[in-house]
């Protein structure tokens, strides 16, 4: 298939729900409608109304109800509409879905999959551009997976759907019909915890998931002229993080930019940096730096663009970084 | 409300469940049982043997007698108070006393209870209980599933969308509150402005129930219905049974200070292990032999769980790592090798 992120998302669970008849789908809209971004589209003609099942309006419920699910032998995919909405459902994520696991001395797991949509740059609604990532990845029990290409979205997300846990799958909207690339129809399956140098580079590596790859990828395009060839490492899981790629390229390029947009302050940035602190640091030509969004809520659509870490602020980070 | 046994232990006849007396006396023997281990665990928390813990006192018929109508297949999932449900599923309560001790071995559930993990943050169980419902309904499992918390639940959101959910799709839950009549030191009236906690099911498009939770037959007769009525794919039940946290909230709380002791008196007559010896008696099933026997054998079934939980090490280093993932990530390994490594230099 030559198809979006949407597309490759949308065939990932058609085929996993195929194979497994344990795969079942929840969440607001998501049967007749297909959901609001249209990745959960046809499913329901299918698979029926007791495998796509349209729920209340009650994010806490609809995760509730996944973990239920799950400790009897299910695999629910749970769809939470946008990021910002998942706060109702955050004591079932935090408390129980991390949790049971270890509660019950491994007598019950959670393998669910709750997929939302993530991050600005799409020019939507107060409380539809947050990226609280590093919520997420704070919590022990949770893995936490972002994809930044059609295929990676597709291999991701089976991934995390075979996984034994919980997984917070998060769907950089503005990447959903950004571009179109050939994805296998065959199924496949691209390991948790394994981040990606999507760019191999000199002297600096940048690091970033998501949203932030391209942006990323559009300013080292820019400072090729100025002779500097920046690595770019994407995350793809960032719980647990792949230290050791991170690693390996700061020690090869001796200088490292971590490009997110979240805000900075406890982002998951400051995690990056105090790895490379500790595993790198004799390594280091220059202090690490970070890209972020501002420490403010995201605005409304006419001052995104303030907040947005865009590729003239990453350039202007490289620069930073390259003549300390 | 359900009542088949008054405070005197009078029975109403055309109401009396065909229990086999050798029923009757499991319940009996149950409810004592669960009576002996809790006050087994205050001694203990007072010796400092054992840590905080939220005593069932009063709870037992409803706890009790709930728990005697499930079947082996059927699902529990519990609240913190619910000592009695564990006696009565025959839950080995050395994992009980084990968890209370501050011991992780204690959170094991041994494969063959379908009962889920002890939950803290109050109402927070309920959905999860609906998950159940909704995945028995897709495998066609004809299966009950109990849940249990306390009024202070039926404020929460989770109860709503939990209740809504039941009722939306029908699952095959009972939704079982214990009416306890405080939340700590908060009174029911101020939990909720709605006459009883039955009638709540009302708005959400299924049968509320209230019962005597003092009494052990109506208890039985009332989730046995509302399980039957879940297997029959005829939908939820919610029952209210009303009742009395006779004890403190948990053993580092302190009633005095917010109840008068009248009001603790009063339902102390209304004991639910009192009123259903009455009844066995003039069934001719209790004699001071019968109740001695029982006491003994509860005595010596509690000595030995708490011998045996007392006997159990803390768990090894290893074991606290391994049950956050389905592996061992990279991060936790060397976590591990730190605290390991920094032990073992302490010793030397």
């Amino acid at each position: 298939m030559n198809g979006n992120m949407v597309q490759a998302l949308n065939q990932a669970l058609e085929q996993e729900m195929l194979r497994d008849d344990r795969v079942v789908i929840l969440g607001e809209d998501v049967g007749v409608d297909g959901g609001v971004f249209r990745v959960t589209e046809g499913l329901l003609q299918t698979f029926g109304d007791e495998r796509v099942i349209d729920t209340p309006l009650a994010e806490s419920g609809i995760i509730g109800a996944a973990i239920g699910m799950a400790v009897y032998g299910l695999r629910p995919i749970a769809e939470i509409q946008f990021m910002g909405f998942v706060f109702p459902g955050f004591n079932q994520i935090v408390s129980h879905a991390a949790r049971l696991r270890n509660r019950s001395r491994g007598r019950f797991t959670v393998p669910i999959v709750i997929r939302m949509p993530y991050g600005a740059g799409v020019k939507a609604l107060e409380l539809h551009s947050e990226s609280t990532e590093a919520l997420f990845c704070h919590i022990p029990g949770l893995k936490v997976v972002v994809p930044s290409s059609p295929f990676d979205a597709k291999g991701l997300l089976v991934a995390s759907i075979r996984s034994g846990d919980p997984v917070i799958f998060l769907e950089p909207k503005k990447l959903y019909r950004a571009g179109r690339q050939d994805v296998p129809d065959d199924d496949y399956e691209i390991p948790l915890g394994t981040a990606k140098v999507v760019r191999e580079g000199e002297g600096l590596t940048i690091i970033c998931w998501g949203a932030m790859v391209p942006q990323a990828q559009e300013a080292a395009e820019a400072v090729e002229e100025k002779g500097i060839f920046p690595e770019i490492i994407d995350l793809r899981t960032l719980s647990p993080l792949d230290h050791e790629t991170i690693i390996q390229s700061v020690q090869h390029t001796g200088r490292a930019l971590i490009v997110h947009e979240a805000p900075k302050t406890c982002g998951l940035g400051a995690e990056i940096a105090a790895q490379i602190n500790e595993k790198a640091l004799l390594n280091l030509e220059a202090p690490i730096l970070r890209i972020t969004g501002q420490d403010i809520v995201v605005p409304l659509p006419k001052s995104e663009n303030y907040y947005y870490p865009s590729p003239a602020r990453i350039v202007r980070g490289i620069k930073k970084t390259m003549e300390f | 409300m359900l009542q088949i046994l008054n405070e005197k232990g009078d029975v109403k006849k055309d109401l009396e469940p065909k229990l086999s007396k050798g029923d009757l006396k499991k319940l009996y023997s149950f409810m004592v049982t669960t009576r002996v281990a809790d006050t087994k665990a205050l001694k203990l928390q007072r010796q400092g043997r054992m840590g905080t813990f939220a005593q069932s006192l009063g709870h037992e018929a409803c706890q009790v007698g709930s728990a005697y109508a499930l079947e082996t297949n059927d699902w529990t999932v519990p609240y913190f108070r619910d000592l009695g449900t564990y006696v009565t599923l025959g839950f080995p309560l050395k994992y009980w006393y084990l968890y209370w001790m501050g011991n992780e071995e204690g959170m094991h559930i041994p494969k063959e209870f379908n009962l889920f993990t002890i939950t803290v943050p109050v109402g927070s169980q309920l959905p999860q209980a609906v998950g159940l419902g909704l995945a028995a309904n897709l495998k066609k499992d004809r299966i009950g599933i109990l849940s249990t918390f306390s009024d202070e639940a039926t404020s929460t959101g989770d109860f709503h969308e939990a209740l809504n959910f039941a009722g939306v799709y029908r699952t095959p839950n009972v939704f079982l509150c214990y009416n306890n009549q405080y939340a700590i030191s908060m009174p029911r009236s101020k939990q909720t402005a709605s006459k009883t906690i039955a009638q709540k099911a009302t708005a959400y498009g299924f049968d509320g129930v209230l019962v005597d939770g003092n009494d052990v037959l109506a208890m039985y007769v009332a989730t046995q219905e509302a399980l039957n009525k879940a297997k029959n794919g005829d939908g939820p039940t919610l029952i209210e049974a009303y009742t009395y946290r006779r004890a403190n909230h948990t053993t580092s709380d302190d009633a005095s200070k917010y109840r008068p002791a009248e009001e603790v008196e009063a339902w102390e007559k209304k004991d639910p292990i009192d009123r259903f010896r009455i009844y066995l008696k003039t069934k001719g099933l209790w004699n001071e032999s019968f109740e001695k026997q029982v006491q003994k054998d509860a005595e010596e079934q509690v000595e030995k769980e708490v011998r045996d939980a007392e006997a159990t090490p803390s768990p090894p280093i290893e074991d606290l790592f391994s049950h956050t993932y389905s592996d061992i990530p990279q991060k936790l390994k060397e976590q591990m090798d730190e605290l390991k490594a920094g032990l073992n230099e302490d010793d030397q």
